[in-house]
């Protein structure tokens, strides 16, 4: 796939005027080696978003010249847009990693949870099941994630090495005091962690180090054309996968999408930006967060500590 | 782009949050859905005014209660640099987050509430500060509407505060006094009317002016403890060994001398290499992988230090703990103590002296050391520890304790010197 290539040459202005904060990655590359040192069987937990693929090439620093020493996981809710997937078959090729998917239409089919009914009907809440079926089934002891600090309040709370228990659930009030840049990830049989090591970064922080990296993205993240419709002041993707009232009509338009979830919940912003430089100076000048794009938060105030709470990340 | 890092820390209902919600909103690091929610937030509590404290209280059990209960990390930034704020909670219970918290800061913030002054959790906050050894504290006298913005109710605050501090502060240590109100956003970014008689810096512009704070300290004993052997074992990379750590402390550069602990072996760095690039010289806290001219024992928790600049060999020794469980630490207890990447089984002998925060009194020999409570004690360890004096070299000077059996992080440790 040339086309993701294409994208890799780094844009001169970004070697002229770095503003990406180096410690940063240092930071990072540091959390990925403890990882691998401290667990028997990790696993990255790629969604095929910015923030998994800026994972993807922290973990290729840190054990440069050697391979990544442990697989991606992509829980795939079969919502997914088909860009997305494209480009995860192309970049596991590139590096050389090992992926593993595992289906929420299994967890369907096997009765463990059940599709959602109605107008805002989301697998987003579905993939926890699946995805704490994979780390049983593979024994995995350590995910490591991309969520960042700055996205969420109650994400905002979270360590880098995250206990969770058996059922891989977070408890706010029982985590592990984390001083200096001491980790540890001494577990019991059952337990498992949450790894986030780009938890100190921020939205802008990713854009600018996929600039000066160079890192090649799925193009749903730059303008393009699809048939779109409105719901709640957002502009949706038309797909199969949406329950449209019959005043919700899809009609083209020029978009991007600032994070990449599910079809069902990830709303398009209009968007002229094809380049990387275009799309950081939408989000300098931006007066709706990033998550404000996402409908699986806005269910209620507390929606991201409620989920976490039940194994989300 | 360089990071500050700082700490803030007040007690309940000193308005900290809301100060944090004022940098944040002044700084427009905060978008407009997120101001709409607050602002609908804040008319459900029957509120007219914006109730930026509900910006950083992210727990559900915080905004019941209206306080903070763990550490909040929160980013902005300025044209000028990046900063990330530990924000740790003032209740006496919750001390062992301060430490946490401030255990990354370069500048710690502390508030005092102008109408109360200094109180039993300002002289705790300033005590870990200076026995953390954050170089630059900031005391934001706060709520200064409350008091008339009253010049001599600032001074009386200001001399309260030196006195108490005089009895810990470090060499080095800088203390600056600033009259803010983070409610109507006086002194915060902006310095303000109301307070003509103050003519220093508002709190950003100190905190912008700190240069000194993110630079990092080259003068440092060079410290490389090796988290991770890189063997690719490639037809390529065949006898490739490199290893892969982050510089804890001074610089490294190709051709140094260096010794690997605990074996003693000597060789010299042929290689230092970040990705894909080879550099000549490795800097304090930069993630790189070193490859050596021989092939010497090394291992993952070993130690690579520059020749001539070997740390103490410790088998037992002093610490000061900060103690973090529920359950009280008492003599003969064993634990797992992690130095930097390093771990070993280690033993308290004695627990020395308990230190009273509040009165300084030290009382000798306790019987145990409870949550929140910071003493001496006297630790033998089954494996060496290649430790600095956390006084002299703080990167290379601390340690955690770990309980064996819960795997929880029970205690944190300062050597002594």
């Amino acid at each position: 796939m040339s086309s993701f290539g294409d994208k890799s040459l780094i844009p001169a202005s970004a070697l002229e005027n770095p503003v990406f904060p180096r410690e940063l990655e240092d930071e990072a590359i540091y959390i990925m080696r403890e990882v691998a040192a401290q667990f028997e069987r990790p696993a990255i937990l790629f969604s095929g978003g910015k923030d998994s693929i800026t994972l993807v090439r922290l973990a290729q620093k840190a054990f440069y010249p050697g391979k990544i020493p442990f697989p991606l996981l992509h829980v795939d809710t079969g919502h997914n847009f088909p860009e997305t997937i494209e480009y995860r078959d192309w970049l596991v090729k590139e590096v050389g990693a090992e992926l593993i998917v595992r289906y929420v239409q299994d967890s369907i089919n096997q009765g463990k949870v059940q599709e959602e009914s109605g107008k805002y009907a989301s697998r987003n809440a579905l993939q926890t099941v699946t995805l704490l079926d994979a780390i049983e089934e593979f024994k995995f002891d350590a995910c490591i994630g991309g969520a960042r600090r700055d996205e969420e309040k109650a994400r905002a709370k979270e360590r880098i090495f995250s206990v969770r228990d058996d059922f891989g659930q977070w408890d706010a009030k029982r985590q592990r005091p984390e001083l200096f840049d001491m980790l540890n990830g001494r577990i019991s049989v059952g337990e498992n962690v949450r790894v986030f090591p780009i938890s100190n970064w921020t939205e802008l922080d990713v854009w600018n180090y996929i600039k000066e990296e160079g890192i090649p993205l799925p193009s749903i993240y730059f303008s393009h054309h699809r048939p779109v419709f409105e719901r709640d002041g957002m502009l949706w993707a038309d797909s199969e996968y949406i329950n449209k009232d019959t005043d919700e009509i899809p009609y083209e338009a020029t978009v991007r999408f600032r994070t990449v979830g599910d079809m069902t919940c990830t709303a398009a912003v209009l968007s002229e930006a094809t380049e990387l430089d275009d799309i950081i100076g939408e989000i300098l000048s931006a007066e709706i967060s990033e998550r404000g794009a996402r409908m699986d938060d806005k269910r209620s105030e507390a929606a991201m500590e409620k989920r976490k709470q039940q194994g989300y990340f | 782009m360089d990071i500050l890092r700082i700490a803030t820390a007040g007690s309940v209902d000193d308005g900290k949050s809301t100060l944090i919600g004022r940098l944040l909103y002044e700084t427009q690091s905060i978008t407009r859905d997120k101001l709409e929610a607050l602002d609908a937030a804040s008319k459900r509590k029957g509120l007219d005014f914006l109730d930026l404290s509900l910006l950083t209280d992210g727990l559900i059990a915080e905004r019941e209660q209206g306080i903070t209960i763990d550490v909040a990390h929160i980013y902005f930034s300025t044209p000028r640099r990046k900063y990330i704020i530990a924000d740790t909670p003032g209740h006496f219970e919750y001390t062992r987050n301060m430490v946490t918290g401030a255990s990354n800061a370069k500048v710690s913030l502390i508030l005092v509430d102008a109408r109360h002054g200094v109180v039993e959790q300002t002289f705790r906050h300033f005590f870990i500060s200076a026995m953390l050894r954050i170089p630059k504290v900031i005391v934001c006298v706060n709520k200064m509407d409350l008091v008339g913005y009253s010049q001599e109710r600032f001074q009386e605050i200001k001399q309260e505060f030196e006195a108490i501090a005089a009895q810990v502060q470090f060499e080095g240590q800088s203390v600056a006094f600033i009259p803010i109100s983070s409610l109507y956003g006086v002194n915060v970014t902006q310095k303000s009317e109301e307070i003509s008689w103050y003519t220093g810096q508002s709190l950003l512009e100190t905190l912008e002016a700190m240069d000194d704070q993110v630079k990092v300290d080259s003068s440092q004993a060079a410290r490389f403890p090796v988290q991770y052997v890189v063997r690719p074992k490639t037809e390529k990379y065949h006898d490739y060994r490199g290893y892969a750590g982050r510089v804890a402390s001074g610089t490294f550069s190709v051709g140094d001398e260096v010794i690997a602990l605990p074996t003693g072996q000597r060789s010299k760095i042929a290689t230092i290499e970040r990705f894909d690039q080879q550099l000549e010289q490795a800097h304090a806290r930069e993630s790189v992988v070193l490859t050596l001219e021989n092939d010497i024992d090394v291992s993952r928790g070993n130690m690579l230090v520059k020749a001539g600049q070997e740390p103490t060999q410790h088998r037992e020794f002093s610490a000061h703990v900060c103690w973090l469980d529920y359950q009280a630490l008492a003599p003969g207890k064993t634990l797992l103590l992690q130095h930097g990447i390093n771990d070993t089984k280690a033993k308290v002998l004695a627990l020395e002296e308990l230190i009273d925060v509040q009165s300084l009194e030290k009382s000798a020999s306790p019987g145990q050391l409870k949550l929140n409570e910071i003493g001496s004690i006297r630790l033998k360890v089954a494996k060496p520890v290649f430790a600095d004096a956390y006084a002299e070299n703080p990167a290379n000077g601390a340690f955690i304790l770990v309980d064996e059996f819960s795997h929880a992080t029970v205690g944190v440790g300062f050597v002594n010197a």
